[in-house]
């Protein structure tokens, strides 16, 4: 755990759980797994407010326990899981595009509540889904039911590992932790309960107030009395599906730029079949016919058997191997590659630092590397190529005066995004007598960067929370203004009084909070763009350290 | 022989300068003597950001989602500090954090049994229909319990069944405590948040004590 992932963190868990929240994930990331006297002692917290805040790390997924065999219990924060808050509204967006308002609020309420059973989280999804629509229509559960299980047979949610349900003997001491299991075949069942129940009767009494009385009623006599149907069967967010996701859609956006949009398409309708089929981390998906591909391409595109033939033919001869050819049964069958380390050279002429939607990790420092202008990018990439290279030769083939050449390649050096590699031609090392060539060392340099994208999120998060900081006076001063408009406004006050409620705010104040809610979202806007090059730094070093 | 010459010529090295393109006579930059600035010059201005509809929803979400965060019950704040005495209003005062409770309803069965701590009853689920006619009914329950409760205290002397009540008694004091809470809430006629205990009353009066009052 570096020291930028640490404050990260930190960062992370004080802005959306709280000072006391942050201070046990603290103690927890820096010094490991401990129990929870020594965390106590560690944090100098009152040892209730501890407990309260493993409860919540662990209803989070961001923490798990372990029963060590003398008997106590050890807690251990994941540092993964905390840096995927970052990315959050990406899930929500994503869930959103692919299953509509219904899987957005889904997911987001999973996320909030880091596990939820089936029947609450319906139950809320359906909720406000009604208090958005118009009076009169209510929003069956059967619908969201409907986006929930269609969710987790597509594998974005997966359940808890459960409790496990040995007879307890009144014998026997009940363990100080269960130990949770889950079985892989069960991961995604759907249980059934009868959730039309409820909507029913919802339904029934349709008058708003005391149809909303009545429910409530109904549900704390339900919640006493009776336990829900699938009590004990919890659901949570899988990331690792997201980003597959995410994967596959930068995969499909180099495809459409290759070739064209219909060449994406072909390639979205393979992976969209192989889904659930390709194991996480392998490096191609299955073979699939062309006479499969064919039978299952969306509606709307209607090309020929032997369009689609030539598009497969010419995405599997292209140098870049997004698709490969793996046999000739049924019209051909083909496979798509999707390790991040085969996409490692698509080149955008003319990147700029915004899109970042194709470019692979190579590519990504190389808008690194804008920074320090295109030039060095240009010496970069041909490092890329050629691998090793004297410093003469970068000069000529670079087409760089030799002078300016030098000098990027120091500054690249001294970032440590190139290295020297020494050759001796004796024994000796010689200095006269010795190769001196520059190469580059992706996984270093990806690391590297990986390092500085999480330092600048920190700094970004920070600049942010100053800024809030400095103008809370102000902030405050007109969510009251607001607060008084609106209850004007529903007793229904005239035009005049209203205009004098917002005079209170004068113009350099109200300047001052224009500067205010530009500044904050172009730095929220920053942090969801540095996380996207966080995504694809992170899959590209996993991926690579995956391959033996 | 080698090392000697430190100082003269400028800048030896242990490998051949040559190498690596640092020609005689070239200017080399000049030596850092301070750390770099905390906050270098731009060279050149970063790229706009991408903008569209998709930033946009995202951004908002992001917002959003910060918001809700702080509304939920995970956002755990600590608990309101003691004041050195009780008084009458606390009674009547909305609840403020406290730290032997927690606001949501986990599944114990899932945690580790030492971290179970006593869950705050939702005060906002307390619906009106609790009839005021099972009030009465259980009010004069609670009473015959606890005379006999009293009676049962005199009578027996054995530490178990002393051990018994006072567990009997915690639970009930604890019903009743809340239970009255619970009356006293629903049954003022009085806005709870304009309770003022009068404490900042008396205090600007000393000022004006020369003129009269009328």
């Amino acid at each position: 755990m570096t020291q930028a992932e640490l404050r990260l963190c930190s960062l992370l868990l004080q802005e959306h759980f709280g000072e006391i929240v942050e201070k046990v994930g603290n103690s927890l990331l820096r010094t490991g797994p401990r129990p929870l006297r020594l965390l106590v002692g560690d944090t100098g917290l009152l040892p209730d407010q501890v407990k309260k805040a493993l409860c919540v790390l662990i209803q989070h997924n961001l923490a798990r326990y372990e029963v060590q065999p003398r008997g106590s219990v050890e807690y251990e924060a994941r540092s993964e899981r905390i840096l995927r808050i970052l990315r959050y509204p990406r899930y929500i967006y994503a869930a959103k595009t692919l299953y509509g308002d219904p899987g957005e609020l889904l997911v987001e309420e999973l996320l909030l509540h880091g596990h939820l059973s089936m029947s609450r989280a319906v139950a809320r999804v359906a909720d406000r889904l009604t208090e958005t629509m118009e009076d009169g229509k209510t929003v069956e559960y059967s619908e969201v039911s409907g986006t929930f299980a269609r969710l987790a047979d597509t594998h974005f949610i997966q359940r808890c590992p459960t409790v496990p349900e040995s007879p307890r003997s009144t014998e026997t001491p009940l363990p100080p932790a269960p130990a949770l299991a889950i079985s892989e075949k069960d991961m995604y069942v759907v249980p059934r309960p009868s959730l039309i129940g409820k909507g029913k009767r919802r339904h029934s009494c349709d008058e708003e107030d005391e149809g909303e009385r009545k429910a409530k009623r109904q549900k704390r006599e339900e919640g006493t009395s009776e336990a829900p149907p699938d009590d004990g069967i919890y659901w949570q967010v899988n990331p690792e599906r997201f980003h597959q996701h995410f994967r596959d859609q930068a995969l499909i956006g180099a495809v459409a730029s290759r070739t064209d949009q219909i060449g994406g398409e072909v390639v979205r309708t393979m992976l969209r079949m192989s889904e659930v089929t390709t194991a996480s981390g392998a490096s191609h998906t299955q073979p699939l016919s062309s006479n499969e591909i064919f039978r299952s391409l969306p509606a709307g595109y209607n090309i020929g058997k032997q369009a689609l033939d030539q598009y497969l033919a010419l995405l599997a001869d292209d140098p870049l191997e997004f698709v490969g050819k793996s046999g000739d049964s049924g019209g051909g069958t083909y496979t798509v590659s999707i390790l991040w380390g085969k996409l490692s050279v698509t080149r955008r002429p003319g990147a700029s630092r915004t899109s970042p939607g194709p470019s692979r990790c190579p590519s990504l420092i190389l808008l690194f590397l804008h920074r320090f202008g295109s030039r060095c990018a240009r010496i970069f990439r041909l490092l890329l190529r050629k691998k090793h290279l004297e410093q003469k030769q970068v000069e000529d083939f670079a087409m760089i005066p030799a002078k300016e050449a030098k000098d990027m390649l120091y500054r690249m050096l001294s970032e440590n995004l190139v290295s020297l590699q020494e050759i001796p031609k004796t024994p000796d090392h010689a200095p006269s007598r010795t190769f001196y060539l520059y190469t580059v060392n992706v996984m270093a340099a990806a690391r590297m960067l990986l390092h500085r994208c999480y330092k600048s999120v920190a700094n970004l998060m920070e600049r942010r929370q100053h800024e809030t900081r400095e103008n809370k006076r102000l902030l405050e001063k007109s969510q009251r203004v607001e607060a008084i408009l609106a209850s004007m406004q529903a007793t229904g006050a005239e035009a005049a009084q209203l205009h004098e409620v917002e005079e209170m705010i004068t113009g350099p104040e109200r300047q001052q909070l224009e500067t205010l809610k530009r500044n904050v979202n172009k730095i929220d806007a920053s942090e969801n763009q540095v996380d996207e090059t966080i995504f694809v730094l992170e899959s590209f070093i996993e991926s690579t350290m995956k391959r033996p | 022989m080698a090392g000697r010459g430190r100082g003269r010529g400028r800048g030896q090295m242990t490998f051949n300068v040559e190498a690596v393109g640092i020609g005689k006579g070239d200017a080399l930059p000049p030596p850092t003597l301070q750390p770099s600035p905390l906050f270098p010059a731009l060279e050149r201005r970063a790229a706009p950001l991408p903008g569209g509809e998709e930033g946009e929803y995202m951004l908002a979400l992001k917002q959003e989602l910060r918001r809700a965060m702080r509304g939920l019950p995970y956002f755990v704040k600590p608990g309101a500090p003691r004041r050195d005495i009780e008084r009458y209003s606390d009674k009547y005062q909305l609840s403020s954090p406290v730290d032997s409770a927690i606001d949501w309803n986990p599944d114990w069965r899932r945690l580790p049994r030492e971290l179970k701590i006593r869950v705050r009853r939702q005060r906002k689920n307390r619906t009106a229909p609790l009839v005021p006619k099972q009030h009465v009914a259980l009010d004069k329950e609670e009473t015959i319990k606890k005379l006999e409760s009293l009676e049962k205290k005199e009578e027996e002397v054995t530490s178990e069944e002393e051990e018994e009540k006072e567990e009997e008694e915690e639970g009930k004091e604890e019903e009743e405590e809340e239970y009255d809470e619970e009356e006293h809430e629903e049954e003022t006629d009085y806005v709870l948040s304009y309770f003022d205990n009068g404490e900042s009353f008396g205090l600007d009066s000393d000022d004006n004590g020369d003129e009269a009052v009328y």
